[in-house]
């Protein structure tokens, strides 16, 4: 069967698009006749808070780059002149800076949604591996666009961040050489950081989201209950637990979207810099190779993953560490293999797991923006086991936990 | 709300590291908060920096007729009086002393100060200027507590006088809060008094603390603003959703 133009039969100015291109079609898929279970709680927000901070880089983004300069000379001076030259332009990088922990902040709770209700279950694996994609995609650009203000964290940081890469035995080094364009952060990979952030890893990052969303679109949406809307439809092929997606949850959105950009605005305007874990302070010195600073801390969002590099005496390990504790999210569909998808009708047994598990991560982003000490290290290496084993052992608990009756409709309406 | 925050951060620090810093730890001896409302500390402070630091310091991102603008200095006061460079009001706030003999004068050049109250913090400033001490051994004669070694003379000296460490104070003086004051001797008055000297010197700090951000205070007052128009957005948009969703049962 091939495809049908103008499938709902629209006449007028409407119908003559509809005939050439299928406006309707998408509207009332996607949007209008997207049937999205009607028990969202407060954990469903984030998506839809993601694309809209997503569209906040995306634009602030493009007006940073009128004004910024990808020149080690001129990178730093660029900044200021934005901060204190542009119109509006302090508002508008800080929109940028503060986008970025804000996305960081809204991706985690998103995953940590999926994790609780089982969003990764059958049939919505290829969903979560689109968001892991999306998350990897994400750390890169965030990384890339750290370096950007040239400041000493900036250099510091993408020194580090870019050496790991030499810890790969024989080609590492030179591989190091080939990233950087040079023997040492510098220009060349200033200017090459800029391309990636503003031209290729924006193309992936709405390519995939745009995949993400298809994917979710074709299966549905999971719900706290966890269970499948489209098993109880009524006389006319609607889930009888589904409501449309416009008005119900455009205006449920609109509401979560508003009460965000209140929190967003109170960093925006009053603490920018959070407390040193947005911006860090020995960013507002220009980059210096000659001179290191103190304490060299990654960014809160990427903190957890840092605190596991250094727990690892040997630096290979520390990056093989560090790369599969990123990978071993991808198979995440396939480790947990409760009955049940949802955290309300799992057992003790998960429970208990899941809350070690967001405790220890927690933990995890304290101590990667910390100095290490002995007693520090210890606790990354109990946290760094702590989150292995708890995606490792996810078959095991699924095995051996109870799990609660699963209802064949969902309990809560809104 | 952050300032607040920032109190209880930094008294509780400041607590936490008192024994810390009695055994020669990196913690500040004074706590300084800006006050970019406060236009008259300000303008002295503006006043202090031309005269005092900018022979040897830049604010290499600042304007001059910007902070003139904001610190609302007539336009005629600022170039008889603020700027001897012979800038143009329009340029930047730039040293006349050229950085490579600098280098070899001082050992390094004098850095600018543009972005040092948001890199070390406004604290920091205000700690190393109330803390130099006299000290044959350096090639000034004086050190500071807070950067010790520091190649900069005691450019402040004819406000503040001289004062040397006093070593006989063996005992601290002890658990009643607050922070951790070191002990001078005055050795040679100035022309203040100590408590003129810190409030020139808390001018000179609130400065910097402008000049590293000059848009600050008038974010504040837009933060103020947009927060409260998407305070009733959010009442509008609260309603909106319930009167849609009366229909979901």
């Amino acid at each position: 069967m091939g495809i049908q133009a103008n499938p709902h039969k629209t006449t007028g100015f409407l119908g003559w698009i509809d005939d050439r291109f299928p406006l309707t079609k998408l509207w009332k898929d996607h949007v209008a006749e997207y049937y999205a279970p009607k028990n969202f709680n407060f954990w469903y927000f984030f998506g839809s808070l993601a694309m809209l901070v997503l569209v906040n880089q995306l634009l602030t983004g493009i007006f940073l780059a009128m004004h910024y300069k990808p020149d080690a000379a001129l990178a730093f001076g660029s900044v200021e002149y934005i901060m204190r030259d542009v119109p509006w332009g302090d508002i508008i990088r800080y929109m940028h800076s503060t986008g970025a922990s804000a996305f960081f902040v809204v991706v985690y709770l998103h995953m940590f949604r999926g994790l609780i209700y089982g969003s990764h279950r059958k049939p919505r694996e290829l969903i979560w591996i689109f968001g892991c994609l999306i998350y990897v995609c994400l750390m890169a650009e965030a990384f890339m666009g750290y370096v950007l203000p040239w400041g000493q964290m900036s250099y510091w940081g993408a020194q580090v961040i870019i050496s790991l890469f030499g810890a790969i035995p024989v080609i590492g080094p030179d591989l190091v050489v080939w990233i950087q364009g040079d023997y040492v952060p510098s220009d060349a990979t200033l200017n090459r950081l800029f391309s990636l952030h503003v031209v290729a890893l924006p193309f992936v990052l709405v390519g995939l989201v745009i995949a993400h969303l298809m994917a979710l679109h074709e299966v549905g949406s999971n719900n706290p209950d966890g269970v499948e809307i489209k098993k109880v439809k009524d006389e006319n092929g609607i889930p009888k637990d589904g409501i449309p997606f416009h008005p119900y949850y455009t205006v449920k959105d609109v509401m979560g979207v508003v009460f965000f950009l209140i929190l967003f605005s109170v960093v925006l305007f009053f603490m920018p810099e959070g407390g040193g874990y947005f911006i860090e302070a020995p960013n507002f010195v220009e980059a210096n190779p000659a001179v290191t600073p103190d304490h060299i801390a990654p960014v809160w969002y990427f903190a957890h993953f840092y605190a596991m590099l250094r727990a690892v005496p040997s630096k290979l390990g520390g990056v093989i560490v560090m790369a599969a504790a990123v990978l071993i999210l991808f198979f995440l569909p396939w480790l947990d293999r409760s009955p049940v998808k949802s955290i309300r009708y799992k057992g003790p047994l998960f429970k208990i797991s899941l809350a070690i598990f967001t405790l220890a991560t927690m933990m995890m982003f304290w101590l990667g923006t910390e100095a290490p000490t002995t007693v520090k290290t210890n606790l990354a290496r109990a946290g760094t086991v702590i989150y292995f084993a708890f995606f490792l052992g996810l078959p095991l608990i699924s095995k051996l936990d109870s799990t609660k009756p699963v209802p064949d409709r969902v309990t809560d309406a809104h | 709300m952050k300032p607040m925050i920032l109190r209880i951060v930094t008294v509780g620090a400041l607590l936490a590291s008192a024994p810390l810093f009695a055994a020669g730890g990196g913690a500040l001896p004074y706590h300084y908060s800006p006050e970019l409302g406060n236009e008259a500390s300000l303008q002295r402070g503006a006043k202090l920096f031309m005269n005092y630091c900018s022979g040897c310091h830049g604010l290499e991102y600042l304007r001059y007729n910007r902070m003139a603008e904001d610190l609302e200095i007539p336009e005629d006061l600022l170039t008889e009086n603020l700027i001897f460079t012979g800038a143009k009001p329009g340029e930047h706030i730039n040293t006349a002393m050229p950085s490579e003999p600098a280098s070899t004068w001082f050992g390094q050049a004098p850095p600018d100060l543009s972005l040092t109250a948001r890199s070390r913090g406004p604290s920091w400033i205000y700690s190393y200027l109330l803390t130099f001490y006299v000290d044959e051994s350096r090639p000034m004669g004086v050190n500071n507590l807070v950067l010790p070694g520091a190649s900069m003379p005691n450019v402040l000296a004819t406000l503040e006088g001289w004062k040397a460490m006093d070593h006989h104070d063996g005992e601290s003086d002890g658990g009643h809060g607050g922070s951790h004051e070191p002990a001078f001797v005055e050795i040679e008055p100035g022309e203040l008094d100590e408590a003129e000297f810190r409030a020139a010197v808390g001018d000179l700090t609130n400065f910097l603390a402008y000049a590293a951000e000059p848009g600050k205070r008038d974010r504040h007052a837009l933060g103020f603003k947009v927060i409260g128009y998407l305070i009733v957005l959010f009442i509008l948009s609260w309603l909106l959703k319930r009167e849609y969703w009366k229909d979901v049962h």
